[in-house]
C-alpha cells in the first residue's frame, strides 16, 4: 500500500516536473517565433519603407528587398505596383493599395479608414523598375498552381537572369510535371547558368546547348550578349549557337515574309474588291470608294461605342454586328450615289471621275464635320488580339482573322455573281447591256444594285481595316490609290485577277522592302505596273470577247 | 442711253452704301485689334491643328474677359487653309494685307511654314509657329514658340543613355520620309557618333506619310534589338502612322521593357486613338504633359475642359506653346505700347512669361524660346508620366552644332548684329559655312 503511494507520488512529480519542462520549452518556441516574426516584420517594414521615398532607386531595392522576405503580401502588393494600384500616403508614409473592394493597407490588407485616395500619392514606375518587378512577379510565380502564371513566371526569369531566382528554380523544375513548362524552366535555369560566371565551362556550355534548342530571338540575344561578355570555350560555343539559330531564323524570316506579303495582300484585296465590282465589272472610276470604306470603319466606332455604354458583355461580338451593318449602311449610300449622281454620268469617265472626288470630299468633311477630326479608337475584340507562334513565324491573331476574312468575303462575292440570279443579270448587263434589256432585265435597277454591291462590300472592308489603322476621317485616301492599282493591274472586270494581283503585289512588297526600304519599295512597285500596263494594258488577266469591245 | 435713269439711281445709291458698309468696316477695325489663325481645319492636318485653332479662341475671349489690350478688344480671324500647302501662302497673305492682322499664330508643319514665310517677310508681320521642328531656320517675322532639335531630341538620347534610362547601347531612328525626321535623324546620328557609338549600332528607317503596314519593320526592329546590346527606338514618325505602328508593337509583343520606344511627335492627342494598356512604359519627349502637377496647368486644363464643353477633352505642348506665345505676344505690346510690327518685334525680344510646367519661359534673341525638357512614359489612361526632366529650362539651338552646314552659324535679332544666320567663322551675315 505504501509503496504504491510512493511511486504514485514519484510518478505525480515526474509529471509535474515534465509538464514544467515543456511549458518551459513552449515559451522559449513561442519567444523564438516571435522574434522570428519581428525580424520577419522590421524587414518588411524597411522594404515597404522605401516605396514611400518617390525615387525610382529606392522602388527598386524596395521590390527586391520585399520580394525577398517571402511574407504572403508580397504577391499582391507587386500585383498592385504593377497595376500602378499602389500608393502612399506623403505625410505619414504608410502604404496603400487600390483592391476591387477599395483602398486596403498594404501591408496587413485590410480596409484602410481616415483616408481617401486623393490624399494619396502613387508610386510611380519607369522602365527600370518594371524589369526588376517583372523577375520579382515571375520568381513568385514559379510555384504557383496555374499552369499558365508559371510559365510566365519562367519566361520572367528567363529574361531577368536573377541569380537570386536559381533555388526557386530548381525547387520549381523538381516539381513540375508538365513538360512544356519544364522546359520553360529548363531555359530559365540555363540563362541563369550562363550569366553566371561563378559557374564552371561544363554546365554553362551545356546551358548553351539547352538555349539553342530555344532557337528564337530572345536566344540570340541572350547568346550575343555572353558571348561578348566571356572567353575561351564558352566565348565560342555562344557565338556558335548564336550563328546557327541565326541561320535557321533567317530561313523562317523568308516564310515570315509571305505570310506578311499575304497579310498585307489580304488588305489590299479587301479594300479592292469592292472596286472590282464597281470599277473592274461596271466600269464606273468610283473616286468614293476609300470613302465606303472610312465609313465602314465609322460603323464599327459607332457600334462599339454603343455596347461599351449599354452591354459591355457583347464587346467581343461587335465586329459580327458592326459586319452587316456597315453592309447595308454603305451599301444604301452606294445606290443613293449612283442614282443622283452616277446615273447621270454613264459614258462619261471624266465627269464621273470629277464627280465621285468631288463626293469623296464632301463625305470625308462630312464626317470630320459629325465625328471631329482626330482618331477614334476602335478596340480589337480579344480573339484578334495578341499574337501566337506557329514554328518559327510569330503570327498576329488579328492579321491572321483579316486574312481569312478577306478571303471569305472573295468566296461569298464569287458565290453572289456565280449563283444568284442577281449575279447572273449583273454578268449579263455588264456584258451586253442592249441584250440583257431585250431579255427583260430591268438594266437601270441592276446598275444601282451592283453599285451598292461594290459600296457594301467597301464599307466590310471598313469593319476589318478599323482593326488595323487609324479610324479618321482620311482613312479612305490612303487606300484608293492602292485598289486601282490592284484592280488595273489584276485585270478589268476580273474578279480572280484582283485576287492574284492583292496578293503577289503584298509578297512583292514585303520582299523589297527589307531591301528597298518602305518607300523605294513602293515606288519600285509602282514603275513595275507602269511597265506591265505598257506590255499588257488589260492587266493579268485580261477578259476576251465581246465584252472587251462593248 | 445704256442706263435708264432708275438703274443708274439705284447703282449710285448701291454705291454709297457700300461705301458706308467699307467705313463701317473701317470704323470697327480701329477699335479692336485683329488676331489671324491660320491652321487646317479641314484634311490630313485637320486632326492636329482644329485643337490649336481651339485654344486660340478661348485664349482670345479670355483675355478680352480681362479688358482686351492697350483698351481695345482682340477679334480673331479664322481661316482655312485646307492642308494645302501653296493655300497657307494665299490665305496668311489675305491675313495680314486684306485683314489688316497683328499677328498671326499657325502653322504646323515645316512646309508651310516654309511657305507662308515670303509672304510674312514682304508683308512684314508677326508668325508664332507652336510645333517642334527640325530648326536650322531663324526668320525675323517669325517667333518660334515649339521646340528646337536640342529642346526635345538630344535631351531624349540623353535620358535614354544615362543609368536611369537603361543605357542603350544600339539605336533605331525610325522616321517618315519627310524634311523634320531627316534633319533630326541627321543630327541624332552626328550627336550619336560624338557619343562612340558605332555607325553598325544605329540603324535609320524612314516610312512614306501614313504608313500603314508595319510588320517587316516591327520584325526587323526585333531582329536589330538581339545583338545582345540594349536598344531603343528614337521615333520620328508623324502623327496618322503612329496608330498602326503602335497596334503592331502590342500585337508583336514588344514590351517598352525590352525595346522602349521615344517619340517626338506623340501626344496626348494622338494616344487619344490608341488602346494603350499593350504600350504602357514607351516614351515620349515633349516640353509639356497634360499630367504635370502645377497650379497654372490645372487651371488652364480646367479652363479648356469648359470652354470646349467636353471634360475628356486633352491637352498637349503645341497647344502650351501658343498658351507661351500668346501671353509673350500680349506682354510685348504692352511693353512697346502699339502694335506697329517693328516695334513688337522688338519688344517681344526678353520677354518672359510662366509656362505651365511651373517656370519661366523667356523669348531669346534668336526669336526662340527656352524650355524645359520631359520625358514621359506612357500610362494605361492614355496620359504620361514624367520619369526625368532637365534640371532648368534649355536655350534653344536653333543652327545645330552637330551638322557641318550650320555649326558655324548663330542667330541674334538684335541690334547691331539683326542677322538670322551670321557665320561667325567669316563674320559675314547669311552665309552657310
Amino acid at each position: 500500500m505504501r509503496k504504491t503511494r510512493l511511486m504514485g507520488a514519484a510518478l505525480r512529480r515526474l509529471a509535474a516536473a515534465m509538464t514544467s519542462g515543456m511549458a518551459l520549452c513552449l515559451v522559449a518556441i513561442t519567444l523564438c517565433c516571435v522574434s522570428v516574426q519581428d525580424a520577419h516584420a522590421d524587414a518588411l517594414d524597411d522594404a515597404l519603407a522605401k516605396f514611400s521615398t518617390d525615387r525610382f532607386p529606392d522602388t527598386q531595392a524596395a521590390i527586391q528587398e520585399l520580394a525577398a522576405t517571402a511574407t504572403p503580401r508580397a504577391g499582391a502588393i507587386l500585383d498592385a505596383l504593377a497595376a500602378s494600384k499602389l500608393s502612399f500616403d506623403p505625410a505619414t508614409k504608410m502604404l496603400y493599395l487600390t483592391a476591387a473592394s477599395g483602398l486596403v493597407e498594404a501591408k496587413t490588407g485590410a480596409p484602410a479608414s481616415g483616408i481617401s485616395e486623393s490624399q494619396l500619392k502613387r508610386v510611380r514606375l519607369n522602365n527600370g523598375v518594371r524589369s526588376v518587378l517583372q523577375a520579382a512577379q515571375g520568381a513568385l510565380t514559379l510555384l504557383s498552381p496555374d499552369p499558365a502564371k508559371r510559365l510566365s513566371g519562367a519566361e520572367a526569369v528567363f529574361k531577368s537572369r536573377d541569380l537570386t531566382a536559381l533555388p526557386n528554380v530548381e525547387l520549381a523544375l523538381a516539381a513540375e510535371k508538365e513538360p512544356r513548362i519544364r522546359m520553360a524552366f529548363e531555359q530559365a535555369r540555363a540563362a541563369i547558368l550562363l550569366t553566371d560566371k561563378a559557374q564552371d565551362d561544363i554546365k554553362r556550355l551545356g546551358a548553351i546547348d539547352i538555349i539553342k534548342a530555344r532557337g528564337d530571338q530572345d536566344a540570340v540575344s541572350l547568346l550575343a550578349t555572353i558571348a561578348g561578355a566571356s572567353e575561351g570555350r564558352v566565348k565560342l560555343a555562344a557565338e556558335e549557337a548564336a550563328k546557327s539559330i541565326q541561320a535557321r531564323l533567317a530561313l523562317w524570316g523568308n516564310v515570315q515574309n509571305i505570310w506578311y506579303g499575304l497579310s498585307l495582300g489580304s488588305v489590299l484585296l479587301l479594300a479592292a474588291i469592292g472596286l472590282a465590282i464597281t470599277f473592274g465589272v461596271m466600269g464606273i472610276i468610283n473616286m468614293a470608294h476609300g470613302e465606303m470604306v472610312m465609313l465602314g470603319a465609322y460603323t464599327t466606332f459607332v457600334v462599339q461605342e454603343w455596347i461599351r455604354a449599354h452591354s459591355p458583355a457583347l464587346f467581343d461580338y461587335s465586329l459580327f454586328i458592326a459586319i452587316p451593318l456597315a453592309f447595308i449602311i454603305t451599301g444604301v449610300i452606294g445606290i443613293l450615289i449612283e442614282r443622283v449622281i452616277i446615273r447621270h454620268l454613264y459614258g462619261r469617265p471624266l465627269e464621273t471621275l470629277l464627280a465621285t472626288f468631288g463626293l469623296s470630299l464632301i463625305l470625308q468633311q462630312a464626317v470630320r464635320s459629325l465625328f471631329g477630326a482626330n482618331n477614334r479608337e476602335v478596340g480589337a475584340p480579344s480573339f484578334m488580339s495578341g499574337s501566337f507562334d506557329l514554328g518559327g513565324l510569330a503570327i498576329t491573331s488579328g492579321r491572321m482573322w483579316i486574312i481569312v476574312f478577306s478571303l471569305a468575303v472573295f468566296a461569298s462575292l464569287l458565290a453572289v455573281l456565280r449563283m444568284t440570279s442577281f449575279g447572273l443579270r449583273m454578268r449579263a448587263v455588264t456584258q451586253n447591256r442592249r441584250m440583257a434589256s431585250a431579255m427583260g432585265i430591268d438594266t437601270n435597277r441592276i446598275d444601282a444594285l451592283a453599285f451598292g454591291l461594290g459600296s457594301g462590300i467597301a464599307g466590310i472592308a471598313g469593319v476589318a481595316l478599323s482593326q488595323i489603322d487609324n479610324v479618321s476621317p482620311n482613312l479612305g485616301q490612303s487606300y484608293i490609290i492602292d485598289s486601282f492599282m490592284v484592280v488595273v493591274f489584276g485585270g478589268v472586270g476580273n474578279l480572280w485577277g484582283t485576287l492574284v494581283a492583292a496578293l503577289s503585289l503584298g509578297i512583292a512588297n514585303k520582299f523589297l522592302e527589307p531591301f528597298a526600304g518602305a518607300v523605294l519599295g513602293k515606288i519600285l512597285l509602282l514603275v513595275f505596273i507602269i511597265l506591265f500596263i505598257q506590255k499588257r494594258p488589260r492587266g493579268l488577266f485580261a477578259l476576251k470577247g465581246r465584252a472587251v469591245e462593248a | 442711253m445704256l442706263f435708264s435713269r432708275r438703274s443708274m439711281l439705284r447703282a449710285t445709291s448701291a454705291m454709297i452704301g457700300g461705301a458706308m458698309a467699307l467705313a463701317s468696316v473701317g470704323a470697327q477695325a480701329a477699335d479692336t485689334i485683329k488676331v489671324g489663325i491660320l491652321h487646317s481645319l479641314s484634311g490630313t492636318m485637320a486632326i492636329s491643328e482644329t485643337t490649336l485653332k481651339d485654344v486660340m479662341l478661348m485664349l482670345i475671349e479670355e483675355q478680352n474677359k480681362k479688358g482686351g489690350v492697350l483698351g481695345k478688344k482682340l477679334e480673331a480671324v479664322v481661316v482655312d487653309p485646307a492642308s494645302n500647302w501653296p493655300l497657307f501662302a494665299e490665305k496668311a497673305r489675305e491675313l495680314v494685307a486684306k485683314d489688316k492682322v497683328a499677328a498671326v499664330f499657325g502653322c504646323w508643319t515645316s512646309v508651310s511654314r516654309k511657305s507662308v514665310l515670303p509672304v510674312f517677310e514682304e508683308l512684314n508681320s508677326i508668325l508664332f509657329y507652336p510645333v517642334q521642328y527640325e530648326g536650322e531656320e531663324s526668320q525675323r517675322n517669325v517667333f518660334y514658340t515649339g521646340a528646337a532639335p536640342n529642346q526635345q531630341a538630344i535631351p531624349a538620347v540623353d535620358y535614354l543613355m544615362s543609368k536611369d534610362g537603361g543605357e542603350v547601347k544600339r539605336w533605331v531612328l525610325a522616321g517618315t520620309d519627310y524634311v523634320y525626321p531627316r534633319t533630326t535623324n541627321k543630327i541624332l546620328e552626328a550627336y550619336l557618333k560624338s557619343k562612340g557609338v558605332k555607325a553598325e549600332d544605329i540603324m535609320i528607317n524612314y516610312t512614306p506619310f501614313g504608313h500603314s503596314d508595319w510588320q517587316t519593320i516591327v520584325a526587323d526592329i526585333k531582329k536589330f534589338g538581339s545583338a545582345g546590346k540594349k536598344t531603343a527606338v528614337v521615333s520620328t514618325i508623324n502623327g496618322d502612322a503612329n496608330v498602326p505602328f503602335y497596334k503592331e508593337l502590342g500585337n508583336q509583343g514588344l514590351k517598352a521593357t525590352d525595346i522602349p520606344v521615344v517619340a517626338f511627335s506623340v501626344g496626348e492627342e494622338e494616344l487619344a486613338g490608341i488602346d494603350t494598356k499593350p504600350l504602357v512604359g514607351h516614351l515620349a519627349a515633349w516640353n509639356y504633359f497634360q499630367s504635370v502637377d502645377d497650379a497654372a496647368n490645372k487651371d488652364f486644363i480646367a479652363k479648356w475642359k469648359a470652354f470646349t464643353k467636353n471634360p475628356k477633352r486633352v491637352t498637349n505642348d503645341p497647344m502650351e506653346a501658343h498658351v507661351i506665345g500668346f501671353s509673350m505676344w500680349i506682354k510685348a505690346i504692352e511693353k512697346a505700347g502699339t502694335t506697329d510690327t517693328n516695334a513688337v518685334i522688338d519688344a517681344l525680344i526678353g520677354v518672359s512669361v510662366p509656362n505651365l510646367t511651373g517656370g519661366y519661359s523667356t523669348m531669346m534673341p534668336n526669336h526662340h524660346i527656352t524650355k524645359p525638357v520631359l520625358i514621359g512614359e506612357v500610362q494605361a489612361d492614355g496620359q504620361f508620366n514624367t520619369v526625368w526632366q532637365t534640371p532648368g529650362t534649355v536655350v534653344a539651338e536653333e543652327w545645330s552644332p552637330h551638322l557641318d552646314g550650320s555649326k558655324d552659324l548663330i542667330s541674334d535679332w538684335r541690334k547691331p548684329l539683326n542677322c538670322g544666320n551670321f557665320n561667325v567663322k567669316t563674320g559675314k551675315c547669311g552665309g552657310k559655312s
